[in-house]
């Protein structure tokens, strides 16, 4: 494991490895992408008291998990570009801010189109709402730092370190729902006891949430690769590979 | 969409435009990147001959 894992660290082994990887990973991702769209929008039943407005929800709670799970991906690899200093996890760090800045927005904007219709206003200011919306924040903060520091070592510690004290933020989403009496529903999927979905609902909806897992992993590799490649462009191998 | 079709249809328009953004600015990088580095690559091989 360890070994893998020093492997890794090297651009050559870490672009080779992800490149052989890539079009399987992209073609399961059209696959899982085209099932949870045709299941969710054609096969799936209206829901009894939503009607057709809940199929938002095949993509609004994909997004939503999403927003928080690159949250978590980007925190970690900062933590592990701040300790041991590692270039690759400083490149996956940058790279998952603008992806995860995509998925927040999609849930804010999915779940203000589901709430017109339902809740019958775009907008509350409740804690989970609230809270969504400053992880958007965070994502874009933690972008306009980056950027706005010259020396690529020194954007990516000040990223990091501001990526660790938002992370405060997560489990205040989570809880949200828990926490305060809030318009957004509670958890429905990872309830323990009897299951709150019907199963013709909840299988695209998983199928969503795996597509969407595997979109995020390809477009997160396929720039994660362009900064390796421009990082290492003096090294034997890109040469090689730039001049081929 | 039994009335909910402008809603349904926008939230599953803006998912789609997102994730086709966010891939083919993704693409666009590595096309630009790998053009930029094989003129870089072209021009020292000539620099390597004259020398």
């Amino acid at each position: 494991m360890w070994i893998w894992f020093h492997k890794l660290g090297s651009p050559k082994y870490f672009y080779d490895l992800s490149g052989r990887l890539l079009p399987w990973l992209g073609g399961a991702t059209a696959v899982c992408m085209l099932a949870g769209l045709y299941w969710g929008l054609v096969v799936a039943p209206p829901d009894y008291q939503q009607g057709e407005s809940y199929r938002i929800i095949f993509i609004h709670v994909p997004a939503a998990w999403m927003s928080l799970f690159i949250y978590m991906v980007m925190a970690t690899s900062a933590a592990i570009g701040l300790i041991w200093k590692m270039k690759l996890s400083e490149v996956i760090a940058a790279n998952c801010a603008p992806l995860g800045a995509s998925f927040t927005f999609l849930a804010l904007v999915t779940g203000m189109l589901w709430g017109k219709p339902m809740w019958g206003t775009y907008w509350v200011w409740d804690a989970r709402l609230t809270s969504e919306l400053i992880l958007l924040f965070l994502y874009l903060g933690v972008i306009s730092l980056r950027s706005a520091i010259e020396d690529p070592r020194t954007a990516a510690r000040a990223a990091g370190i501001l990526t660790l004290v938002g992370v405060v933020n997560i489990p205040i989403i989570h809880y949200s729902v828990t926490w305060w009496n809030t318009l957004h529903q509670g958890p429905t999927i990872s309830r323990f006891d009897s299951p709150a979905m019907d199963l013709s609902m909840l299988w695209p909806l998983l199928i969503m949430v795996v597509a969407f897992m595997l979109y995020f992993t390809v477009v997160l590799l396929l720039r994660a690769r362009c900064d390796v490649l421009s990082r290492e462009r003096q090294s034997a191998w890109a040469r090689a590979l730039a001049r081929a | 969409m039994g009335g909910y079709a402008f809603y349904v249809w926008s939230a599953y328009a803006v998912f789609v435009g997102v994730l086709t953004a966010n891939l083919i600015s993704a693409l666009r990088r590595r096309r630009l990147l790998l053009r930029e580095l094989s003129k870089t690559a072209s021009q020292q091989t000539i620099d390597d001959a004259k020398t």
